[in-house]
């Protein structure tokens, strides 16, 4: 030491042994420290480990999420369509049943004395025990009755680990009359476990399965709470210590009027179909049917296995959401958009006519394709064709156009394109051209196939939200808002609403506006014109209509319900599509001035688009417009008077209303014997 | 194996065997330690698997933290201790200049630790456990040793400064590993065992003034150590419910994934202060002693390679290097235990979180390289 102070020179040999000695005596250290650490936890896991495991089984405290309330979801109207209930479930902590002599099942048995518990139960019991670990409780009997709870609570003394747990389920109020609006919710799966956020869903049960439920899932659920109670040797609470209260989910406002929603089913009595009622002005669903429809409060808490395989055993399929995933031949609904083709395009002018016999033959074929009038409507001019439904007109049209062009202008409506609406796996449907063809067929595309097109058949499919998107599209001009279901958001807690609409997806792509007025009073031709199709419909109505109906023959392959075998024929679908009021003067500052309503329907095997869809929409518009007392004042009792054919180009709705109140109130008289509007035939 | 008569693939890996690789310093790997380190990783997952909830998440990202924490290692191990000696007054100065903008500038949850890089967010505190041993390894390597009482003031102000520093931010813990990290140089440089009880005795006499300075919750933590029945439901509650976790777990534990203590929630932080916690309450008495065990191994190779080293700086840096990482291992398992206060100190190499993993996995890259210098260095400085 002294050595070393003396004379201060380097030696890394000194050095090194210094510090090995240093680091030999600090390895000491630290194997001193780290034996005592050791003992110190052998103290508390061997010698202490019994008054430990005592305070653990006795930790008095237990963190419990609190699953937050699912958003409430209401009509335009604040008509709430559903909400959740309270419930009590019956569950059982497995690591608690063991203590009893026999364990679970000696328990089980015990238990099925008390309630009523099938073979079922236990399977499923056993299923999601799996999902859960042996010290939380795992669910036994969902919605108990209040007897039931009475008699457990009494004899809740002899059944260890046995506890009663409230919850909230959800409930349709309406049942099956907004099933394909709404959807359900269901428990949540295994699979669901991997996609949801574990985090947000501790405590809850149950998520959207589909609908609305689905689609808005992350607006629906809220923000799971904590509590942290004291609970006896059982685990039950005996009092709550901290509580962190859930933040509860968004309220959802639906654009549907429930009225009008039940109006539309109500009009179609039993018959099977869809209809779409959106708000040409901003893209609001109205209403949105289809039928048959299912209850779906049986899927809340699990379906049973028998409900189950009846709501699949139904031939009609009620599941199936025609709406929004049946895809139909539009038939000669599709007409007004091969109109505004030809218009637009400048293939024809309003005055443009056509000769009708009855048939129409392509240049070097033999096989015509027939008018569903035999021998023909003779000279018919847009109006005319429209009213009467004149094939030729369309069929010639369409030749004219090419299967591409067609395809390029009638897409821009929006069919044959999933139109964005608020539901999940909403289908396609399928515009052609020559493209897709080659693509998915392999095949050249012939000329004849185009002009099947013209009248909505052949290759053509839509869906009626399709339908009843590209009728609101031509209602507003060529200016297409996304359907939307969903109106408003609203914050539950400061009732603050945050508008779901969104605005137009585009501005109009239509070059001339006076062709759509010429179209759309086409379109009126058809309601009240003399020579109308549907003109026994448009009767002595207090607004005028626009609309073209359809007969579409699709080949279905239908189950027969006896036999259980499938078979091939043809289904005769009835269709409409329109909107009212109609005539209005199309520039900016009448706009907005009156509420007006776009539907696409179909009735399924309906028979006639004139006798079968066209009355459920003249009911949709009356629900609508004056039950909903949606006109205009001075729009009140009036109708259309038509003059000999041809009628008016354009018909002016106000001219007409003056007209009609200086001849004080004339009732018009239509000739009942007039022809029907014909399935039409192909080729 | 003539490039000329092999095509191009083979061309390529000649290459890039030859021209590239050969000319890359390689990192000079410990086997061993290497070992014990990947062992160590390992328990680090498997206990994150069990502290989610079985959920592989927290295992997963703690997993790509432990890579980059690796190729951390890789590239400290490829330099020598010579370059390090080089760089080391200047890693302290900006490490330095760091923790003053973090006083200034630092953001965090009512602590300022955190600087934002837009890219990462990181401690300057944590470079400091590396620079500051650095530095005083640096410092007394041209020095004869033993270190006299003016070379001990001068240690005091390099390694006060930046001690205070953090202290301010306010983080305790971290300023103590760094004056911890600072005393083991100077101990170790073969401070005499005189000097050493005159310096303990003046500051056993300073602890009361200390308390003085000590924030509200800080002193809190002390005192419920001392009582932690006294507020069960506050301060007591992290000590309480780990001394119950690891109690339960008895000898050889409840298996993994199935103790109630922290699949409860009722641990805090489970996942990276209190995962020792999780540990035993899964593993057992027998878990934690194998584990202790393993640590033990790896602070035993660590200061075996300290003594292996052929120069002052690499010695001193390695051993202090390796007691730091022995007062994580200590604190943080006297904390679980309940004898030592609830300070924010990660269990090393286990513990969920990147800066700490990174940091000491780098601090085994230096090492390792001090293992892969030792004779040439040796020849050099002698």
């Amino acid at each position: 030491m002294l050595f070393r102070h003396q004379n201060r020179l380097k030696n890394d040999a000194d050095e090194q042994s210094l510090f090995a000695a240093r680091a030999l005596q600090a390895l000491l250290v630290v194997a001193i420290c780290l034996s005592l650490l050791l003992a110190r936890f052998g103290w508390l896991q061997v010698f202490a480990h019994d008054e430990y495991t005592a305070k653990s089984e006795n930790n008095r405290i237990r963190m419990r999420a609190l699953a937050p309330p699912r958003g409430l979801i209401f009509d335009r109207n604040g008509l709430l369509l559903a909400e959740n209930q309270l419930a009590y479930r019956l569950e059982m902590v497995p690591e608690q049943a063991r203590k009893m002599e026999g364990g679970i099942d000696a328990l089980w048995q015990r238990l099925s004395q008390i309630v009523a518990l099938d073979e079922d139960a236990r399977v499923d019991f056993e299923k999601s025990r799996t999902q859960h670990r042996h010290f939380e409780g795992v669910p036994v009997k969902l919605r108990l009755s209040e007897e039931e709870v009475a008699r457990i609570n009494v004899a809740l003394f002899r059944l260890p680990g046995v506890q009663i747990t409230p919850y909230l389920t959800r409930r349709y109020l309406y049942g099956p009359e907004f099933a394909h609006v709404l959807g359900y919710v269901g428990r949540i799966s295994v699979e669901d476990l991997q996609e949801l956020d574990a985090k947000r869903y501790e405590g809850t049960s149950y998520r959207g399965k589909s609908g609305i439920e689905a689609f808005y899932e992350h607006v629906l659920h809220g923000e799971p709470g904590y509590e942290r109670v004291e609970v006896d040797a059982a685990g039950r609470t005996v009092r709550v210590l901290k509580r962190v209260l859930p933040k509860a989910g968004k309220n959802l406002v639906l654009s549907i009027d429930a009225a009008l929603q039940r109006a539309v089913i109500q009009a179609y009595g039993v018959q099977t179909g869809a209809a779409v009622a959106i708000d040409p002005d901003n893209g609001a669903v109205l209403a949105f049917v289809s039928l048959p429809s299912f209850d779906p409060n049986l899927f809340v808490n699990g379906i049973s296995q028998r409900n189950y395989q009846a709501l699949l055993a139904d031939p009609l399929r009620p599941t199936f959401n025609r709406a929004l995933n049946g895809v139909y031949p539009p038939g000669s609904t599709f007409k007004p958009f091969m109109a505004m083709a030809g218009l637009e395009l400048g293939l024809r002018t309003p005055e443009s006519t056509v000769n009708s016999r009855g048939i129409f033959y392509l240049q070097g074929d033999k096989r015509g394709f027939r008018d569903w009038r035999a021998g023909g409507h003779g000279v018919v001019n847009l109006q005319e064709a429209m009213a009467q439904s004149v094939n030729t007109y369309f069929y010639q049209l369409a030749f004219e156009l090419g299967i591409d062009r067609m395809h390029d202008y009638i897409q821009q409506f929006g069919l044959g394109t999933p139109t964005g609406l608020d539901l999940l796996g909403e289908s396609t449907g399928l515009l052609p051209n020559k493209a897709w063809k080659l693509r998915v067929k392999k095949q050249p595309w012939y000329p004849g196939e185009t002009v099947v097109c013209g009248i909505g058949q052949g290759q053509i499919s839509v869906t009626i939200t399709q339908l009843a998107h590209a009728g609101a599209a031509l209602a507003a001009a060529g200016v297409r808002y996304t359907p939307s279901l969903l109106l408003a958001i609203e914050d539950p807690a400061t009732a603050a609403r945050v508008s779901a609409l969104k605005p137009a997806s585009n501005a109009s792509f239509i070059s001339n506006l006076s062709n759509v007025t010429s179209v759309q009073s086409s379109m009126q031709a058809v309601l009240h014109g003399p020579t109308g199709t549907a003109r026994a419909v448009g009767n002595n109505s207090q607004y005028w209509m626009a609309g073209k109906t359809g007969t579409a023959q699709q080949v279905a392959t239908v189950r027969q319900a006896v036999a259980g075998a499938t078979v091939s024929r043809f289904k005769n679908q009835a269709l409409f599509v329109g909107f009212a009021p109609a005539g209005r003067a199309l520039d900016s500052t009448t706009k907005s001035k009156q509420q007006r309503i776009a539907v696409g329907l179909v009735v399924e095997q309906g028979g006639s688009g004139a006798h079968a869809a066209a009355p459920v929409a003249r009911a949709i518009f009356d629900s609508y417009l004056i039950d909903g007392k949606r006109l205009l004042p001075e729009s009140a009792r009036t109708s259309f008077v038509a003059t000999t054919p041809p009628p008016p180009a354009l018909i002016d709705p106000d001219a007409a209303l003056e007209q009609l109140e200086l001849e004080s109130l004339s009732v018009p008289t239509v000739s009942p014997a007039s022809p029907p509007d014909m399935p039409e035939p192909q080729r | 194996m003539i490039p000329g008569s092999a095509n191009t693939e083979q061309r390529l890996l000649y290459f890039l065997r030859w021209q590239v690789l050969a000319r890359l310093p390689l990192p000079h790997i410990d086997g061993l330690l290497l070992f014990l380190i990947l062992l160590t990783c390992g328990v680090s997952l498997l206990t994150l698997y069990s502290a989610g909830g079985s959920d592989f998440r927290y295992a997963f990202n703690q997993g790509v933290r432990f890579a980059i924490g690796f190729a951390a290692m890789a590239v400290l191990a490829s330099t020598t201790p010579q370059q390090l000696r080089r760089i080391a007054p200047w890693l302290y100065g900006v490490t330095l200049f760091l923790l003053v903008l973090v006083t200034l500038f630092g953001e965090g949850r009512g602590a300022h630790r955190w600087l934002d890089l837009k890219i990462i967010r990181f401690q300057p505190s944590e470079i400091m456990k590396l620079a500051l041993p650095m530095l005083l390894a640096w410092y007394f390597h041209r020095r004869v040793l033993p270190p006299t009482w003016k070379q001990l003031g001068m240690c005091a102000v390099l390694v006060g400064v930046p001690a205070l520093l953090v202290a301010e931010q306010p983080d305790l813990g971290t300023a103590l590993l760094i004056a911890g990290a600072g005393a083991f140089v100077i101990f170790l440089a073969g401070l005499s065992w005189a000097k050493i009880a005159i310096i303990l005795t003046s500051a056993a006499l300073s602890v009361p003034l200390l308390w003085q300075h000590l924030h509200t919750y800080q002193r809190n933590r002390v005192l419920v150590l001392l009582d932690p029945e006294a507020d069960p439901l506050g301060n007591g509650w992290h000590i309480i419910q780990s001394k119950i976790a690891v109690g339960s777990g008895g000898l050889f534990g409840k298996g993994l994934g199935q103790g109630s203590q922290s699949q409860l929630a009722f641990l805090p932080e489970k996942h990276t202060d209190f995962i020792l916690a999780v540990f035993s309450e899964d593993f057992g008495w027998i878990g934690v002693a194998l584990l202790l065990l393993l640590y033990f191994a790896i602070i035993a190779r660590s200061l075996w390679i300290a003594m292996q080293a052929g120069d002052t700086f690499s010695r001193l840096l390695a051993g202090a290097l390796s007691m730091s990482f022995f007062v994580y291992v200590a604190v943080n398992s006297g904390m679980i235990a309940g004898v030592l206060p609830v300070v924010g100190v990660p269990l090393p190499l286990v513990s969920y979180g990147g800066t700490s993993a990174v940091s000491v996995l780098a601090s085994f890259g230096i090492l390792m390289s001090i293992h892969g210098n030792r004779q040439r260095i040796g020849r050099r400085s002698g």
